[in-house]
C-alpha cells in the first residue's frame, strides 16, 4: 500500500441490518467516480437482521482482477465482526472501528483509530440511522477523498426520502469527515489520484450486467421465483422490461417460472428464468422437456454455497454437475458460464441466440461472488452480439407441416401459433418428424441423433470462439484450466506465479457443454502440467475434463463458501510446478 | 353470381364444422372411455365459436386424457406432468390474442398440479381449463386419486380409501376463479355449450367434467350417475358465492351447469395495461446505463 500507486482494500464488518452494505456500495461507487478501478466482494448472514455482514472493496488505479490478499484497512462496526476479522487484517494496516461498540486489544504494528460512531450518529446528528454515513465520512478522510464525492452519493441515495434526510445524512457525512481529520493522522493518503478519469465506464456487479444484456438481448418474457443470491434479477427486470414490451411473472414456484418460461417460448417470445442450486433442482424435469420437445429457453443459475439449504448467501460451483448432468435418460442443452462481470452483458445474449438458433435449454452458470461483485467496467458495445432470432417454416397446410424435420444441422424450422397452416403439438412423448407418438427403434434412433446432432453443430460452428487463453500456452510449466467467475483471481495468480519465475498459462471455456475439446486438447498438449481450480469439494469439472478429453489433470477443488485468494493459487500453482 | 361467392368467401370467415377440428391421429383411449364424449363437445364448442385453429392452442399435461391435443387439428402443447396451467399462463401472456385451453385429467390437475391451481384462478388469466375427472389414475391402470371418493377400493387403496376427496369446483371458486362449471361427457351437447361459455369467458374458466374410466373405476359408472346428475336449475343465480359454494357441496346428487361466473379484470388484460403504460419509444439499453455511471 506504499508507494506512488494506488491499490488496497478496505473491509467493512458490521451488523445485518445496520447499513453495512449500503456503505460498502456508496463508498464503491464515490471511490469508482473519482475514477479508479474497484473490485468488490460482499457476504451477509442469511437472516435478515442479525449476524454480520461483510463487504470489502479493493480500489485501485489500474485493472484489478480480484477482491485481494490483504486488507490495509479494517472498520469494525460490531464486536462480532472485530473479532472474525481482526486477524486479517494486515500488518501496517488501519483498524477503524466505532468504539461505543467494539472492545479492541492492543495490535502491534496496526495503526488504531478508534470513532464513537454511535455516539455521534446518536448525540449529534439525533438519528442512529446515519451511523454509515458518519462511517462513510471517515473511511473517505482517511483514504484522502474530497468530502464533495461523499454529497454527491447521500444526495442521490436519500433524495428520494425529502430534504430533511438528505441534510441529516450531510450532517453525519461531515461529522465522521471532521472526526478524522482532527483525531488522526491524515498526512499519507491512500488514494495518490488518478490522471484522467474515463467517463465511458460502469460501476456494476454481475446480476446488474446480466440482466442489462438480458433486456438488450430481446428478452421478451421472464418468470422467476424468489431465491438467494438471483432475486436482483427478476427485481432489476419488472421495473423496466415493460418499457421494452415484455413481462415479468413472479411465479408460485420454480417448477411455475420454468413453466411460464416454456409455455412463452413456445409462443414466441425470448423467454428466460433465473434461480440458485435449489431452484435448478426443482426444474430438471422440465429442462428436459425442453430439451426433448426443442423448445428455446435460458436458465440462469446463480450457484450459492452448500447442498441442501447450504449456505445460501456464500459462493459456490457446486452446481455443474447438475447442469450438466441433471437428467433422466439424455437430451440435449448447452451449458455456459460467463468469467467476469462484463462478460455477464454480453454472454446471456449469446445464451438467448443458441437457445433461439438451436431451440433448447440453455444454463448459464453464475454464482454469488460474480452476482454481487461490484466493479468497473468498460461502457458495453451494444453492437458487438447480433441477434439471432428463430428460424421458423414458411406458412403450410395443416396436417402437413414437419415440426420436428430430420436435417443435416439437426435444427427443424419451428412454427409459433398464429402462423397459418403449421399447427402442430409440441410433446415430450418421442415423436416422429410430424410430432405424432411414435415409439419404433427406427425412429427413436433417428430422433435422438437429430436433436444431439444440434450440439455437434454449435460445438462445430461456434464453440470454440467462447475460448479465452491467457499467457502463452507453449512450454508453461503450469496450464490452468478453469470455468466462471474464479478467471480474474487466476490472472493475477498467475502474474504473481509469474514474478516468481513460474511460467504459466489459462484456458477459460465460457461454454463447458458441448466443450471444447480440440482447443483443450491442443492446450494441454502445450503445458507441461494441467491444473483445475475451482470452488467445490468433488472437482466437477476436473472429472468432466477427464471424462470428455482423457486430460488427467491436478484438481484443486476447495468449497469454503468465499472466492479464491490469488496467493492461494499462486502457491498451488507454485507448488504443481515443482512436483 | 361467382362474384358474390368471391366475396363471401373473403369477407365472411369460413364457418368450421366440428369434424374440421379432428386431426388424423385416431385417439388411444379405452372403448366407451368418457373422454371421447369430452373431445366430441370440445369439438363442438370450437366449432360453435368458429375457433381459427391456428390461433387456438391446447395445453396438456401426462395421462389419459392429456393425450387430446394430439386430436385436434390446432397448436398443442402436451408437456410433463402436472404444468398445464404454468405453461398456459406462459402462453397467454407471450400472446393474449390466442385462445388458450388447457386439459387433462383429475390427477394431473388436481394431485401433481394442484399447486398451480389456486393461482391460476386467482390471477384470472384468461385461460379455460378443462379437467376430465374420472376419480381414478388410469394410465397407471387403477390407484386412488385426490378426488376418489372415500371408501373406494384401488390397487393402492385395497382396504378403501381413508382420505376425503377434494372438490375442485369449491377450490376454485374460493381461490377467485371467476368461471366454475361441470359437465358429464354422457350429455355432449350440454357439455359443449358449457365449455363455449367457458371459453367465451374472459377469465379464468375451469370445467370440471365427469368422464367415467370403464376400465378401472367400477363405482363412478355410467348406471351411477344416471339419476344422479341433473342440470342445475334457471332459478341459481351464479354470481352468488355461497349459494355456489352450496350447489357445489357433495350430497350424493350431482348438478352440472355453470356454478359461479363474475367478471373480474384478467391477468393479462392487466399485464396489457402495464406494458402500455410503461412502454417507451425506442427504449435502448444506452438509457439505462446512466444509473451506473
Amino acid at each position: 500500500m506504499e508507494g506512488s500507486r494506488t491499490d488496497f482494500v478496505v473491509r467493512l464488518a458490521g451488523e445485518s441490518g445496520e447499513g453495512v452494505l449500503s456503505l460498502g456500495e456508496m463508498l464503491t461507487t464515490v471511490l469508482a467516480r473519482l475514477g479508479y478501478e474497484v473490485y468488490t466482494f460482499r457476504t451477509y448472514p442469511a437472516e435478515i437482521k442479525g449476524g454480520t455482514v461483510l463487504y470489502q472493496v479493493r480500489v485501485a488505479d489500474h485493472l484489478l482482477l480480484s477482491y485481494g490478499s490483504r486488507v490495509d484497512i479494517f472498520v469494525a462496526l460490531n464486536e462480532e465482526g472485530y473479532r472474525e476479522n481482526i486477524a486479517s487484517l494486515s500488518p501496517g494496516g488501519t483498524l477503524i472501528y466505532d468504539s461505543d461498540n467494539v472492545p479492541v486489544q492492543d495490535l502491534p504494528d496496526r495503526c488504531i483509530i478508534p470513532v464513537p460512531i454511535g455516539t455521534i450518529a446518536k448525540k449529534e446528528i439525533g438519528s442512529v440511522l446515519t451511523k454509515n454515513m458518519v462511517a462513510l465520512g471517515a473511511i473517505l478522510r482517511y483514504v484522502g477523498a474530497p468530502v464533495e464525492a461523499g454529497e454527491q452519493i447521500a444526495e442521490q441515495t436519500f433524495k428520494r426520502k425529502g430534504e430533511e434526510v438528505v441534510q441529516k445524512n450531510f450532517q453525519a457525512l461531515h461529522a465522521g469527515y471532521n472526526y478524522i481529520d482532527q483525531h488522526a493522522d491524515c498526512s499519507r493518503p491512500l488514494l495518490k489520484g488518478v490522471e484522467q478519469i474515463n467517463p465511458d465506464r460502469l460501476i456494476i456487479n454481475g446480476n446488474e450486467a446480466l440482466t442489462l444484456g438480458a433486456v438488450h438481448g430481446g428478452l421478451g418474457f421472464y418468470a422467476g421465483y424468489p431465491i438467494t443470491p438471483a432475486t436482483d434479477i427478476m427485481e432489476a427486470l419488472a421495473p423496466i422490461l415493460p418499457r421494452f414490451g415484455g413481462v415479468v411473472m413472479q411465479a408460485e414456484d420454480e417448477i411455475a417460472a420454468l413453466g411460464m418460461v416454456l409455455g412463452a417460448s413456445y409462443a414466441g417470445k425470448r423467454a428466460m428464468t433465473a434461480t440458485s442450486g435449489p431452484g435448478l433442482s426443482l426444474m430438471v424435469e422440465q429442462i428436459n422437456l425442453a430439451g426433448q420437445a426443442e423448445i428455446p429457453a435460458v436458465i440462469v443459475d446463480v450457484q450459492r454455497g452448500g447442498a441442501s439449504t447450504g449456505l445460501p448467501t456464500k459462493t459456490a460451483q457446486g452446481d455443474l454437475n447438475l447442469a450438466l448432468y441433471g437428467v433422466h435418460n439424455e437430451s440435449p442443452r448447452v451449458v455456459m458460464a460467463p468469467t467476469s462481470v462484463e462478460d455477464c452483458f454480453y454472454l446471456i445474449q449469446h445464451a438467448l441466440n443458441i437457445a433461439e438458433r438451436y431451440q433448447m435449454p440453455v444454463i448459464v452458470l453464475s454464482d454469488q461472488s460474480l452476482a454481487h461483485r461490484r466493479c468497473t467496467i468498460p461502457k458495453p458495445d451494444l453492437a458487438r452480439v447480433p441477434r439471432w432470432e428463430r428460424i421458423t417454416p414458411e406458412p403450410g397446410t395443416n396436417g402437413e407441416y414437419a415440426r420436428y424435420a430430420i436435417t443435416e444441422t439437426g435444427i427443424s424450422p419451428m412454427a409459433i401459433p398464429g402462423m397459418p397452416g403449421l399447427a402442430y403439438t409440441a410433446t415430450g412423448i418421442e415423436h416422429n418428424e410430424y410430432s405424432d407418438p411414435t415409439y419404433t427403434p427406427e425412429n427413436l434412433q433417428a430422433m435422438k441423433s437429430k436433436r444431439f446432432r444440434k450440439l455437434q453443430t454449435l460445438g462445430e460452428e461456434y464453440a470454440e470462439q467462447f475460448v479465452r487463453i491467457w499467457g502463452d500456452p507453449e512450454g508453461a510449466e503450469v496450464g490452468i484450466i478453469g470455468w466462471g467467475s474464479t478467471e480474474g483471481v487466476i490472472r493475477e495468480a498467475m502474474q504473481l506465479a509469474q514474478a516468481e519465475g513460474v511460467k504459466c498459462s489459462a484456458l477459460y471455456p465460457k461454454i463447458l457443454l458441448p466443450l471444447p475439446v480440440r482447443m483443450i486438447e491442443e492446450f494441454a498438449g502445450k503445458v507441461k502440467k494441467v491444473l483445475v481450480p475451482e470452488k467445490n469439494f468433488t472437482g466437477e469439472f476436473a472429472a468432466y475434463l477427464r471424462a470428455q478429453t482423457g486430460i488427467h489433470s491436478i484438481s484443486y477443488a476447495k468449497d469454503t463458501g468465499l472466492p479464491f485468494d490469488p496467493e492461494e493459487i499462486k502457491n498451488e500453482i507454485i507448488r504443481v510446478a515443482r512436483m | 353470381m361467382e362474384t358474390t361467392q368471391t366475396i363471401s368467401v373473403e369477407t365472411q370467415p369460413t364457418q368450421r364444422q366440428p369434424k374440421d377440428y379432428k386431426s388424423d391421429l385416431e385417439p388411444i383411449w379405452c372403448p366407451g372411455c368418457g373422454d371421447y364424449g369430452v373431445l366430441n363437445a370440445l369439438f363442438k364448442a370450437m366449432s360453435q365459436l368458429n375457433l381459427d385453429p391456428d390461433k387456438t392452442v391446447l395445453v396438456s399435461g401426462i395421462g389419459c386424457s392429456s393425450r387430446l391435443p394430439g386430436f385436434v387439428v390446432t397448436y398443442g402443447f402436451h408437456g410433463v406432468h402436472g404444468r398445464v396451467l404454468p405453461v398456459a399462463t406462459g402462453i397467454k401472456l407471450a400472446n393474449p390474442e390466442l385462445t388458450v385451453i388447457g386439459v387433462g385429467g383429475d390427477g394431473d390437475g388436481y394431485s401433481i398440479g394442484l399447486g398451480h391451481f389456486p393461482h391460476a384462478a386467482r390471477r384470472n388469466i384468461d385461460i379455460t381449463y378443462i379437467v376430465m375427472n374420472n376419480q381414478i389414475y388410469g394410465l397407471t391402470k387403477g390407484q386412488t386419486s385426490p378426488t376418489s371418493s372415500p371408501q373406494f377400493v384401488t390397487k393402492t387403496t385395497p382396504f378403501g380409501n381413508v382420505e376425503s376427496s377434494l372438490n375442485p369446483l369449491q377450490l376454485a371458486i374460493v381461490s377467485g376463479a371467476t368461471f366454475v362449471a361441470r359437465g358429464y361427457s354422457s350429455m355432449p351437447n350440454h357439455l359443449a355449450r358449457i365449455i363455449a361459455e367457458a371459453i367465451r369467458h374472459p377469465g379464468f374458466a375451469l370445467v370440471d367434467v365427469f368422464s367415467p374410466c370403464v376400465t378401472f373405476n367400477k363405482v363412478q359408472t355410467y348406471d351411477y350417475y344416471k339419476g344422479r346428475v341433473y342440470e342445475i336449475p334457471d332459478t341459481h343465480d351464479p354470481t352468488d358465492k355461497f349459494s355456489a359454494l352450496r350447489l357445489a357441496e357433495e350430497d350424493g346428487m350431482f348438478p352440472v351447469g355453470i356454478f359461479y361466473r363474475v367478471d373480474r379484470p384478467t391477468l393479462d388484460e392487466q399485464i396489457a395495461m402495464i406494458k402500455r403504460q410503461a412502454y417507451t419509444e425506442n427504449p435502448s439499453v444506452e438509457q439505462l446505463f446512466r444509473r451506473y455511471q
